[in-house]
């Protein structure tokens, strides 16, 4: 990595931002050096950022094409993926049933351990979070890239352990090739499942998801450094932009959780390989007690995914409707409070696993304290619309998506938190149904918002706003389609995890199956909007949205140190600085003058 | 001006790059710092959080063994007994040592004293070598007792017992045995019938020596069959007062190794000796003058001492493996970076860091040894 020679641009020519619109020849992060190695070995965030995104993606891409072939599957109750047997045989029926089980763990494993837990912040949080603070780049830039190889170490070999019993099942012949293989445990590896089954690949499977949670530790514990050490001169803890608030929250929760299941998933190998016994009653151990320990991690780490979610929304609202955030100190603290809680109510996924009345009421009552700060934040945005000056842009749309996909996810969660519906809705599809509103629906579309609203700072040029648009409404369509329909067959009695069910339900699987592709299809323009605007897309100017938040007073992408010159802190939601002058141009500084009569006109404080 | 990012690839080791920064930092400083302070403070940071990381990874197993001892509080006091209390002192003693010397070579690394660096931070891989020599003798000793890990610990239900200890009779032999057993027990409790020989053991000391491995191997009894607790009185023996774990078993030489846990004479013995003499090793055993706790224990927690072990090897395991890292960095350092006199007091982040993880592992094994070593 040392053999790249650093272009130095002469201290003595500090541009500011709004004058470097033109020069065609700008140095940036993106072309300041040149060839495979000098990504590789980068230790620049933006480019791990972008390294992330490329990988990410492709893990979504799989995920995506396993969530569809599911949901084929379950068009009606016959077996569909049969591989080479006879129609109608057992042994098609048992081949289907096998390739649905390993589908739905592929589906769920690579959704949650290589997209939506790493989406958010390593592939935006690694982007803007040190550019947000005016910093040059993280605390330990070189851990930041040892998190990346991490995530790509453990994404490919976890992948390859769960697709090679898929493989399998469509070509038996590779199973003398490589052996059998593959995952019919869900993604929670719940014993004594996991540890029972033969020729699953448990111990494999559960060695990379501890490679990755190393990963996510790595970039939690990044970012608490980041955010403790290189916040600029003026920026006390409240002057924290509301998506760095809930990095910082998620990051604690990363390096609190995750070693939990560390040391969870070891276990787990230990009793899989050696017959250690601590999870099975037989041997003296406790059945519930891998329910604990992995609840213990996962149920943070669903804060994990949505936390940062939270966040992008805050900013997005904010920005596309200028007008400074609305209850900013309830907003920051709340994303706490959710770090805090989100320890305490694990014992809400063990309803039914036998835990003792009492122990289930206390989860139950603090399952319910979530909806406090999680009510707070969505109240803040709707304040901050409230007689907002509304620019109805591609993020705004997202955005406008995910809060009210996450208020959906949110009230069904409170029927799943109360002990008495749960009994009924427990494993039904009532929960998928409920989990992939706020965790799939609020994530990826805040995700999708916050790539929308960065874009043109990542990568310095524009999108089409009427394709990304349509695909943004396609998707949602798809998504309500697809999972809405899914409360009232989980109410009914649909149970999960089975690949056929009575012909009664048919009718809402189609809707969902129909779903799901309509979903894919918005996806799919999603992409292609992205990778045309990368091609064919005008030039971002460096301030598209007029924020203030420090990521937009610098150049569109941002040159290899994020700043020509260092940057002062300022109020990161007060827009009375910016002026809106052209597409091209975007948003451009007032003098201070100018300033000052926007403030009297606009009659607020700041 | 524009401060490329390769230049972090000289973090620690050298400052071509630096010179056209603005501010002309210490060659240790990378580009993306103000100032030293603000570095090492970061680092710092940095560590604390790992290091809470690993807490928190170890308090799973502290929380896994709360749970075991809970459910099984006599399993715990009873088997624990099986360890050496003189080697986890003498490693407690190496380690609290090593994290002195550690410490003192942070303050000496801090005054730039390469030499006096060199030598303490020598003396704590000493500290280290000491604790994983210490490690191995015990270790050895559980392999040779078949008290390891898992289906290695000849009580699990799966145990396969080594070939050597293969000649046992057949299950005929021990039904006769287990006639006078009274109470049934769970399948966990397989082992049983293998024990059940060590009833006939009572009486006959040495006779029946042998038996119990073969038995496990044809293993068929799983409906186990085990001396009542509170059984005849009378049946108080030599095997049922701890640590004589293994007076039941197969190894007569498993009375008196577990006194002396891993002399190697003894654990030869007790290897070679399936057939010898059991009352002779049940003398040895005790002849040691070790401190025996003259309670009654039940068979049937003798039985699932397995539970202890398995318990006991994660978390010793993970701790040495802990250990071994530490010396791994500690050793790198050593060799190749205080040679070349770069740390003083502008720049010591590493020494530092590497002692506050040295401690730590410390402390962790503070807690391991009390909890594994130490229960009443």
């Amino acid at each position: 990595m040392s053999t790249t020679t650093p272009p130095i641009t002469p201290p003595s020519s500090p541009h500011s931002p709004s004058s470097s619109g033109g020069g065609g020849g700008e140095v940036n992060y993106i072309n300041a050096t040149k060839g495979i190695k000098s990504w590789m070995f980068t230790v620049d965030h933006k480019r791990i950022g972008l390294m992330y995104m490329v990988g990410v993606m492709s893990a979504y891409g799989l995920g995506g094409l396993f969530a569809i072939l599911l949901r084929s599957e379950l068009w009606n109750p016959e077996p569909s993926f049969i591989g080479g047997a006879e129609a109608g045989t057992t042994e098609a029926m048992n081949n289907a049933w096998d390739f649905y089980n390993q589908a739905f763990t592929l589906h769920g494993a690579v959704m949650v351990f290589l997209f939506i837990i790493p989406a958010i912040p390593a592939i935006l949080g690694n982007m803007v979070l040190p550019i947000m603070l005016g910093a040059k780049d993280v605390a330990f830039p070189r851990l930041n890239l040892l998190s990346f190889y991490f995530w790509v170490l453990g994404g490919l070999f976890f992948v390859w352990v769960l697709s090679k019993g898929i493989i399998n099942s469509f070509y038996p012949g590779m199973i003398e090739i490589w052996g059998p293989g593959g995952l019919e445990t869900g993604w929670t590896f719940y014993t004594p499942y996991s540890t029972t089954t033969q020729n699953s690949a448990v111990v494999a499977a559960t060695f990379g998801a501890f490679i990755l949670g190393f990963s996510s530790i790595l970039t939690g514990l990044n970012f608490i450094a980041t955010v403790h050490m290189l916040r600029p001169k003026g920026m006390g803890w409240f002057q924290l932009p509301l998506f760095l608030w809930a990095l910082y929250a998620t990051a604690i929760i990363q390096i609190l959780a995750t070693p939990v299941l560390a040391i969870t998933l070891l276990l787990l190998i230990a009793e899989k390989t050696l017959g250690v016994g601590i999870f099975n009653p037989a041997l003296g151990g406790d059945a519930v007690l891998y329910q604990h320990f992995f609840w213990f991690y996962s149920h943070p780490a669903v804060y994990i995914m949505i936390l940062p979610a939270l966040g992008i929304i805050s900013e997005v609202v904010s920005v596309h409707s200028r007008k400074s955030i609305f209850g900013y100190k309830f907003i920051a603290i709340s994303s706490l409070a959710i770090a805090f809680l989100g320890f305490l109510v694990w014992g809400h996924h063990m309803f039914t696993s036998g835990q003792s009345a009492l122990t289930n009421a206390v989860f139950s009552l603090i399952t319910f304290f979530v909806a406090v700060p999680s009510a707070i934040k969505t109240f803040n945005w709707i304040a901050t619309m409230y007689k907002g000056d509304i620019r109805i842009t591609t993020p705004f749309i997202y955005i406008l998506f995910t809060i009210g996909l996450f208020t959906i996810g949110g009230l069904t969660g409170l029927f799943l938190g109360c002990l008495s519906t749960d009994i009924h809705f427990h494993d039904t599809y009532f929960v998928v149904a409920h989990f992939h509103y706020v965790m799939m629906g609020s994530t990826l579309f805040a995700f999708l918002a916050g790539v929308y609203h960065w874009f043109p700072k990542m990568f310095g040029k524009m999108y089409n706003v009427f394709w990304s648009n349509l695909g943004g409404i396609i998707a949602f369509i798809g998504f309500q389609l697809a999972f809405f329909i899914q409360f009232i067959a989980g109410s009914q009695g649909m149970p999960r995890r089975y690949a056929s069910y009575p012909e009664h339900f048919e009718f809402y699987h189609q809707v969902s199956t129909v779903g799901a592709y309509t979903m894919g299809a918005g996806m799919i323009i999603v992409l292609l909007t992205w990778i045309v605007a990368l091609r064919t897309g005008k030039k971002a100017p460096a301030n598209p949205w007029g924020g203030n938040t420090l990521e937009w007073h610098t150049t569109s992408p941002p040159p290899t140190a994020n700043f020509h010159a260092e940057p002062t802190a300022e109020e990161p939601y007060d827009y009375s600085g910016w002026k809106y002058v052209s597409p091209e141009e975007g948003w451009v500084q007032r003098t201070p003058e100018e300033r000052e009569a926007a403030r009297q006109q606009l009659g607020t404080g700041h | 001006m524009t401060q490329v990012t390769d230049s972090h690839t000289d973090d620690h080791t050298g400052h071509a790059g630096h010179d056209d920064h603005e501010h002309h930092g210490p060659p240790h400083l990378a580009h993306h710092f103000e100032t030293p302070e603000q570095q090492l403070s970061s680092a710092k940071l940095g560590m604390w959080v790992f290091l809470a990381t690993e807490i928190l990874m170890f308090g799973g197993l502290f929380c896994a063994y709360s749970v075991w001892r809970g459910n099984h509080p006599e399993v715990f006091a009873y088997a624990h007994t099986a360890l050496n209390k003189d080697f986890g002192f003498i490693n407690t003693i190496f380690l609290i040592t090593s994290s002195f010397t550690m410490a003192w070579a942070v303050r000496t690394a801090q005054l730039g004293r390469t030499k006096a660096t060199f030598i303490l931070m020598g003396l704590t891989l000493l500290g280290g070598c000491g604790f994983l020599v210490v490690k191995t003798f015990e270790y050895k000793a559980k392999w040779d007792h078949h008290l390891f890990v898992g289906d290695l610990n000849e009580h699990h239900p799966d145990y396969v017992a080594p070939a050597e200890a293969a000649h046992g009779e057949a299950d005929g032999d021990h039904g006769a045995v287990d006639e006078h057993a009274t109470i049934e027990q769970t399948a966990a409790d397989h082992g049983a019938a293998d024990h059940g020989t060590s009833d006939a053991s009572v009486e006959v000391a040495g006779e029946t020596t042998g038996e119990t491995a073969g038995e496990i191997v044809g293993g068929a009894e799983r409906t186990s069959i085990a001396l009542a607790p509170d059984g005849p009185a009378g049946v108080v023996a030599d095997w049922m007062v701890a640590p004589v774990i293994a007076g039941e078993t197969a190894d007569a030489g498993h009375a008196d190794d577990h006194a002396a846990d891993g002399t190697d004479e003894h654990g030869a013995h007790g290897e070679a000796a399936a057939d010898a003499g059991h009352a002779d090793a049940h003398g040895g055993g005790h002849g040691d003058g070790h401190s025996v706790s003259k309670e009654i224990v039940p068979l049937k927690d003798r039985q699932k001492i397995h539970q202890f072990f398995q318990i006991y090897f994660l978390m010793t395991g993970l701790h040495t493996f802990h250990v071994l890292v530490g010396m791994g960095v500690i050793a790198w350092l050593m060799f190749c970076k205080v040679p070349k006199g770069i740390f003083g007091p502008g720049y010591y982040t590493p020494i530092d860091l590497v002692g506050l993880y040295w401690h730590l592992v410390d402390l962790i094994w503070i807690f391991l040894f009390p909890l594994l070593y130490l229960i009443h």
